[in-house]
Order: structure tokens, then sequence, then C-alpha cells
């Protein structure tokens, strides 16, 4: 549970938001996320985010749940306890299909849902610090991670002059933690509400 | 908008590199035409039926192909779609030849009807029908006045709601659009696309697969048959469109067709073929299931007799393909890869057409050999003499249409 010093740009829309990302990433400081009220198109590549392996996970997950389906039904009706069903041959594959697809979907999906949850850090009872309680309403967030040699008074005048109309320094719990929110945290967001 | 220039090449012009290519193709085609009429055309019954049915399965495949063209700027345009107006004129040339093509699929289906070619569909002999009740209660809808008709409309309509459409696309070119001649323009196109879908439907959707694919096993039906052939000439007719996109951009054309709207194109031959497998398997597997013998008759040469080799090629291309090849993001995007797909679902489709038909008439020889490609290659090089043809004729952007920024910042 390590606390990290993080400078906090908020930009009220995102065609201030699109050159100031670029403009920070060159500048070399490292931009932890960025927190949006929606999903801005061409954003990832905007902060060069690399692409997801979800997709490739998932199709991990589909091929378990085929073969999980086709051993499953040929060893039971093949070997484990064979059947005579309408005269079918006991390896009655186009019969059993639907049910190695629907097996197939089933596993990728759950599958999917799950990684996705992981990836995001998503779960019951887990908490996560918020950077500004507007992101969720109509501020566009951008959060840049310091390091010991972080100027911070420099970054946050860079960020004014590229268009941010709040700037801040939060030193603020990086990862997630169960429970509730801690004492400062609370304190920050009533801070911002009623500034708000 | 449009206070800002666009810079791009309005005007194809056909090279001569594809007009020989063309005119070769129909000269082969031709040739091959001939050759078969004295060898074929004059020998056997079945050899008769052979040749016509070959002629026939080949000029309605590619009617269907160029009028699935139309159907994508329908439907596109009908769910408000902007992504394809970049490259939308060269669907408009494809579906240019649905007339051509469908007057030369007429011209065929007529010979065979009006002559009563009872080899390639047995309810043309009155014989037959009088003596079996089954094609006795089909004989309202299989007969020859119905035929006629049903195919005339079908065939006319198709084309006067295509060239209705690509009229309207015109007016896209003359100025440039304000707020309500605009929404008009929006307007005019979703009404005319929403009536060629519903005449779609009727058509292409349902009764004329039955009537002129399906009646060739006039015992045998399925419900699914029209979908299925749907699902198979739209998958072709993505395929041929993006052939077509890939061709121009490589002649330096279509500047603002890019990745992304390759990638599209990718995913819908992708959805396609995965639809045309679940269709062709439903079909496939509730008559292997219930094992009715009136059922299983259509599956009896293909899966087990001398069209078995054929049958299991088919789904190898037209869905194993897709599924492992276009699976991925990149090769969806990947020119050469996307090139090679498209020409290896075209060619699929076809064989997939050429099993629905051929089995039907000629139950124990595989003819498949060089008559099939021939006649091939007389559709493609008309197919390519027409297209390049409709190109040169028209700007290759509509560079008015209210969807065309959209278009360009398009991003998957």
């Amino acid at each position: 549970m390590a606390k990290k010093k993080f400078v906090v740009g908020c930009f009220d829309n995102e065609e201030a938001l699109f050159p100031a990302v670029k403009k920070v990433r060159t500048a070399g400081y490292k931009i932890r996320d960025v927190y949006t009220p929606f999903p801005v198109h061409g954003l990832d590549h905007a902060m060069g985010l690399r692409e997801t392996s979800l997709h490739t996970a998932g199709f991990i997950y589909g091929i378990t749940g085929t073969a999980t389906a086709l051993g499953g039904i040929s060893w039971i009706l093949t070997y484990d306890w064979p059947l005579n069903i309408g005269g079918k041959p006991h390896f009655a594959l186009p019969a059993w299909i639907p049910i190695i697809f629907e097996l197939t979907v089933l596993f990728a999906a759950v599958g999917m849902v799950y990684t996705f949850c992981y990836l995001c850090q998503l779960a019951p009872f887990v908490k996560k610090h918020h950077f500004h309680p507007r992101a969720t309403d109509d501020l566009f967030v951008m959060v840049i991670e310091c390091t010991d040699k972080t100027n911070v008074d420099d970054l946050k005048g860079f960020l004014t002059s590229n268009g941010a109309i709040e700037t801040d320094v939060q030193v603020a719990e990086e990862g997630w933690w169960w429970g509730r929110y801690d004492k400062d945290d609370e304190k920050t967001l009533e801070k911002k509400i009623v500034a708000a | 908008m449009s206070e800002q220039t666009l810079d791009f090449k309005e005007q194809f012009e056909v090279p001569s590199k594809m007009k020989t290519w063309s005119y070769a193709l129909i000269g082969i085609g031709l040739l091959a035409f001939i050759i078969g009429l004295f060898t074929k055309g004059t020998g056997t019954n079945e050899e008769k039926a052979i040749f016509m049915g070959t002629i026939m399965y080949n000029t309605i495949f590619w009617t269907m192909v160029c009028n699935a063209a139309m159907f994508f700027i329908c439907a596109t345009t009908l769910a408000m779609g902007g992504w394809q107006i970049t490259f939308r004129r060269v669907a408009e040339a494809i579906s240019t030849l649905v007339p051509v093509f469908g007057i030369i699929t007429l011209i065929v289906l007529f010979y065979i009807v009006l002559t009563g070619n009872h080899e390639i569909y047995h309810w043309l002999d009155a014989k037959q029908v009088a003596a079996d009740a089954i094609l006795k209660g089909k004989s309202g809808f299989l007969n020859v006045k119905f035929f006629v008709i049903w195919s005339i409309l079908a065939v006319g309509l198709w084309s006067l709601l295509g060239w209705r459409m690509r009229k309207i696309s015109s007016e896209a070119d003359i100025e440039p659009m304000d707020f309500n001649s605009g929404n008009t323009y929006v307007w005019k196109n979703t009404v005319t696309a929403g009536l060629f879908i519903v005449w779609f439907a009727l058509t292409v959707g349902s009764t004329l697969p039955w009537l002129w694919l399906m009646s060739i096993d006039a015992h045998w039906y399925s419900t699914m048959y029209s979908w299925y052939v749907f699902a198979s000439t739209f998958v072709a007719g993505v395929a041929l469109i993006t052939l077509w996109v890939i061709y121009l951009k490589n002649k330096g054309y279509l500047e603002y067709t890019n990745q992304e709207h390759l990638h599209d194109l990718g995913k819908f031959i992708f959805a396609f073929s995965i639809f045309w497998t679940y269709l062709w398997f439903s079909q496939y597997m509730l008559i292997w299931y219930s094992n009715q013998p009136e059922e299983t008759v259509y599956f009896k040469g293909r899966v087990q007799g001398p069209y078995k080799g054929i049958f299991f090629l088919n789904v190898i291309i037209n869905f194993i393909c897709p599924l492992l090849i276009l699976m991925k993001r990149s090769s969806k995007r990947n020119y050469t890869l996307m090139t090679f797909m498209a020409v290896l679902i075209l060619f699929g489709h076809w064989i997939d057409f050429y099993q629905m038909v051929m089995p039907g008439i000629s139950k124990d020889h595989v003819s498949l050999g060089w008559f099939d490609f021939g006649i091939l290659a007389l559709f493609i090089g008309l197919m390519i003499h027409f297209v390049g043809k409709a190109l040169a004729s028209k700007p290759l952007i509509a560079k008015y249409n209210p969807f065309l920024k959209e278009s360009i910042v398009y991003h998957t």
C-alpha cells in the first residue's frame, strides 16, 4: 500500500484535453490516467496506451470451452455411458455442435468479464482513490505521476498554460484497498464537493 | 466542412491493362461457351442439362452478388451509417450490373422454363406433376406463369430502385447542402433504401431462391434455404466490394478510404461468414437429426455421394478459413491478406452455388471442370468491364454527402 504524489490537471472540454495530453507526453511526464465523463474516441491513442490483450484472453477462454464441451460429451457418450439415441452413432458430432458452441461462448464471456474486472481493479468492496469528484460529471481529469525530480510548481504552470482550468497536488494511495475510504480521502472529497 | 476543399482524384480512368484483361476473359468465356454448346449442348439429355445448369448457377450467382452490393448500400443507409461514404461509389458501380446480369439470368431461366427443360426443373413436366401429390400441391407456386412474372418483377424492381438510389447519390455531386437540403437528401435516401430492403426481403430473402434454386430439387424444401442463399451472396458481395476498393487504392484512388474502412469490411466478411455457417449448419443438422427420407434426399448425394469432396471443401473455405484467418484484428487491416480472403470467399461461395444446383441436375457425375471455369471467366470479364465503365462515369466520392466528414474521420 504505497502512497504516491500526483499532479492533477482538470480540463473542461476534450478539445483542450487532446493537445494537452500530447504536450505533456512530449515534455516527458508520465500520465497515470485520464478520467473523463464519457468515453473519448482516440484518447487511448493520444495517451499511447498499448492495445488491450483482453481479446487474446477471450480466445483462450473460448478454446478452453470448446475443448471442455467436446472432451466432456465425447467421453460421456462414447466411453463412460454410451446410449443408443435414435439409432445415431455414439460419436454424433452434429448434435453436439450447439452445446460446444454455447460452452465456448459461456467460457469466453464469463472469463472476459472477470478478466476485465481484474484488470480494472473492480470488485465488491474494493476502493480506489478519486482524484476529482467532478470527473464523473463534466470534468476531464488528467493525473500525472511525480518522481523525485519533478518540479511540482513548474508542472502546474505547464498544465495551466496548456488550458487546465484547475490544478492540484495530491498524495494518494496508488492501488486499491479493501474496506472504506480512509479519513484523508474523505476530507479531499468533501473539499472538492464544496468547491464545485 | 463545406469551406474546406477536399483534395482527391475524382475521376477514375479505366487503365488499358484492365480493358485487355476484361476482353481476354470475355473472349475465353465466349470460346468456352461455344465449345460447350457443340460438345455438351449436343450430347445426351444429362449433358444438355449440365450445360444449361452451369450457365444458370453462374448467372444467378453473379446477379445476386451484384444485387448484394445494393443491399449493402441500402442497409447501411437505413442504419444511418456514415463510414461507407468514402467508397460508396464502388458499391454503386457494382450494383449497376444488376440489370445486365439480371437480363442474362432472365434469358437463361426463361429458355429453360419455356422450353420445358424438366431435366433441370422437374415441375415443368405436366405428366409427372399430375401423378405426383407433392408436386401437385406446390403447383400454385411452381408454375411457368408465376415463375416468369415474378422473375421479371424481381429483376425489374431491383434495377429500378437501385437506379433511383444511384440517381439520388449523384445529387451530392452538384453543390454543398445546408441543413434543410441535407435533411431532405437523407430522407429521400432513407425512403428509397427502405423500399429496396422490403422488396429484397420479398425476393432474395424468401421467394426467389425457392423459385430459382430450391425448385431444382422439387420435392425437397427447407425454410432456411433463402436465408442461406442470401448470406452466401451477401458475403460474396462484400468481398467483391473489398476487392474493388483495394484495387482502386492500389491505383492511387480513394485517398480517404483507409485501414479503418478495410477493417469494417473485414468485420462484415467475418461476421457474415459465421452467419452463413450458422444457417448452413442449422439446415443440415435438423435434417440429419430427424432423419426423414423426404428431407435427407437433398443431403444424400451431397454428403455421401460423389459431391462429398465439394461439400466439405465448401465448409472449409467458407467457414474454417475466415474463422481462423479473419479473427485477428491485424489481419482485417492487412491489404494483402484481405485481397486473398476476398478472392477465396468469392470462389468459395461460387462453389457453394455449384453444389446447390448441380447435384440436383446430375446426381452421379461431378461435372466441375473447364466449362464451369470458362463460364466463370465470362462473367468475371463482364463484371470487370461494366464496373470499370460505371466507376469512370461518376466522381469516385460524392463530395457533398452530409455523412462524408464522418466517413473521413472514421476509425474503429
